[in-house]
């Protein structure tokens, strides 16, 4: 009786299934659907690796590797951005030249915002990061503006993080069709394979986290950017996000982009709201 | 200007931590920019902790301690509110010295 | 019971006794013991810093050879993440330290760091070093008058496209 009765069921839901991908409606597929792509991408992930932590994915390579974490917290004790980041406080609290300071661009003075970047500026209709938001701040106020990928503006950047640290990512995509396609379009980004090596950042990052490309232990993707900015034993000094998207592209044979390129705003766009609910950990420190 | 070295020390009542991160190139002298040309070396050689005008720690270092070095060391016979004074000299005869009270 | 061998004693008078004391130029400090041997003590060893080799690096810096010890616990990752910034560190249960040392084998030059462990100083010390290749890494603690090592194998790769 049970077994008939579950069998009814099963063939009904099969049938409304089929009917539901058959009907015009969802053929169509565009439908862009974060809340249940940022489902899908975090699951994958906690499936993946059941015995990491949620919230150590931010962690990026430590969370995939005991002989690395353990070097990698014998630094934290005493981190190699801790000059970064008291330079990026001072760089913060001194006025331009017009006396005016970055907090007065900045909800609530620019502390304990890092999480909500990037944000979609329905005014612009564009998707702003906080590097972006940093120079057009220096920009408004008279001020020549900084390199993207490193120096100042990892430097302001790192304090930013810094002030947000254990905060949880909270990205917000309002109900507008150029947000929806923006996030989109970071998504399609992110899983495009391009350049010489015909690599996508998901190659690496959904595909192989946890094990080495050459010498290099992998990154998940998911909460990637939660670190930023970050300190490299590669770089022997500090980058943003925008370095790093320059500087995979480099790596994989791809053409780099302009930093803040719109491929780019979307992809962090993209990382940044399927990372939602994983805490800041920024600034970081890396291989 | 905020000094080079940057320090935590921290009394249990019997044992003092201390740590030090000094920002400093600690180059090799091996190394070439990106002209080609070898960026002389550039190191501290030699780095003093004093305390309650004693000598608790001194190293000698060569170009093998990382960029920004880092050290970690415990002493005792001091307590919270007593001085550390931190020093180094390197190989170019630059120098920079700081003091930090024990927490 | 303290050491009888004339520069250590006089070393550790040093670290003890004379406050303010600008440690270069010792020469002239009415200590029993030579006195020249003394300034050489708190002088940067520059010799033993210019040895290519491990060997020749230990007995520039302190004249003896070391006998492997269990009592010297070393304590470095099995691969670097990255050569340049290597966490080591060393602690010790021997007695009467006053010396501790750290050599990368296969770097151009052995000797990277020396430390001088004061009366009442805890025998022990953390760093980040520099390792140019794969290599042994060997810690040396000098304990009353004897040098103590132990020896661990660090594998270092070159970074590849990053995590």
């Amino acid at each position: 009786m049970r077994t008939r009765a579950a069998l009814l069921l099963g063939s009904l839901s099969a049938a409304l299934v089929a009917f539901a991908l058959t009907s015009p409606r969802v053929v169509a597929a565009d439908k862009i659907d974060p809340v249940a792509d940022a489902k899908a991408f975090q699951n994958f992930f906690f499936q993946k690796f059941p015995n990491v932590k949620h919230e150590d994915f931010v962690n990026g390579p430590y969370s995939m590797n005991a002989d690395m974490k353990r070097q990698w917290q014998e630094k934290e004790e005493f981190p190699p951005y801790e000059f970064a980041l008291d330079a990026g406080k001072e760089m913060f609290a001194t006025p331009f030249k017009n006396g005016k300071t970055y907090a007065d661009c900045f909800p609530n003075g620019g502390i304990g915002i890092r999480q909500d970047y990037p944000y979609f500026d329905t005014k612009e209709g564009k998707v702003v990061t906080l590097e972006l938001a940093l120079n057009r701040c220096r920009a408004a106020n008279g001020e020549a503006p900084y390199s993207y990928v490193k120096d100042e503006m990892a430097s302001l950047t790192a304090y930013m993080a810094f002030t947000s640290r254990g905060k949880l990512m909270d990205i917000e995509i309002p109900d507008d069709p150029r947000a929806l396609e923006a996030f989109e379009n970071g998504k399609r980004y992110f899983y495009t394979r391009r350049g010489q090596m015909n690599f996508s950042c998901a190659s690496c990052h959904v595909q192989s986290p946890g094990e080495r490309i050459r010498a290099e232990i992998l990154a998940p993707a998911l909460g990637i950017l939660n670190a930023m900015p970050i300190y490299r034993s590669e770089w022997s000094g500090m980058g943003t996000i925008s370095r790093r998207f320059v500087t995979c592209n480099s790596q994989t044979r791809a053409v780099p982009l302009e930093p803040q390129s719109d491929e780019y705003r979307d992809v962090e766009y993209f990382l940044s709201y399927v990372a939602n609910g994983l805490p800041i950990a920024g600034p970081g420190a890396r291989p | 200007m905020a000094s080079s070295i940057r320090v935590r020390a921290t009394s249990n009542g019997d044992i003092t931590e201390v740590q030090a991160l000094i920002q400093h190139p600690m180059d090799t002298g091996l190394v070439k920019n990106p002209a080609g040309e070898l960026i002389p070396a550039h190191y501290i050689q030699q780095l003093k902790f004093e305390c309650n005008g004693k000598d608790v720690f001194a190293a000698d270092w060569g170009t093998a301690v990382s960029k920004d070095p880092y050290v970690k060391f415990s002493f005792k016979g001091a307590k919270k509110g007593d001085e550390l004074k931190i020093s180094w000299t390197d190989n170019k005869g630059a120098s920079d010295t700081t003091t930090a009270k024990i927490a | 019971m303290t050491t009888t061998t004339g520069p250590l004693a006089t070393r550790r008078l040093i670290l003890q006794g004379a406050a303010c004391v600008a440690v270069l130029g010792l020469g002239n400090l009415p200590f029993a013991a030579a006195p020249a041997r003394a300034a050489a003590n708190d002088k940067y060893p520059e010799e033993a810093f210019k040895q290519k080799n491990e060997a020749d690096a230990i007995k520039a810096l302190y004249g003896k050879t070391a006998e492997p010890s269990d009592k010297v616990k070393l304590d470095a990752p099995e691969i670097a993440e990255n050569g340049g910034v290597v966490p080591v560190s060393v602690t010790t249960t021997l007695d009467k330290v006053t010396s501790i040392s750290f050599f990368v084998a296969e770097n151009p030059f052995a000797l990277a760091a020396s430390y001088k462990i004061a009366d009442g100083t805890l025998p022990g010390v953390a760093n980040r070093l520099k390792m140019a290749k794969t290599s042994n890494l060997v810690a040396i603690v000098e304990a009353d008058g004897k040098l103590y090592s132990a020896t661990k194998e660090v594998k270092v790769t070159v970074g590849g496209c990053g995590g």
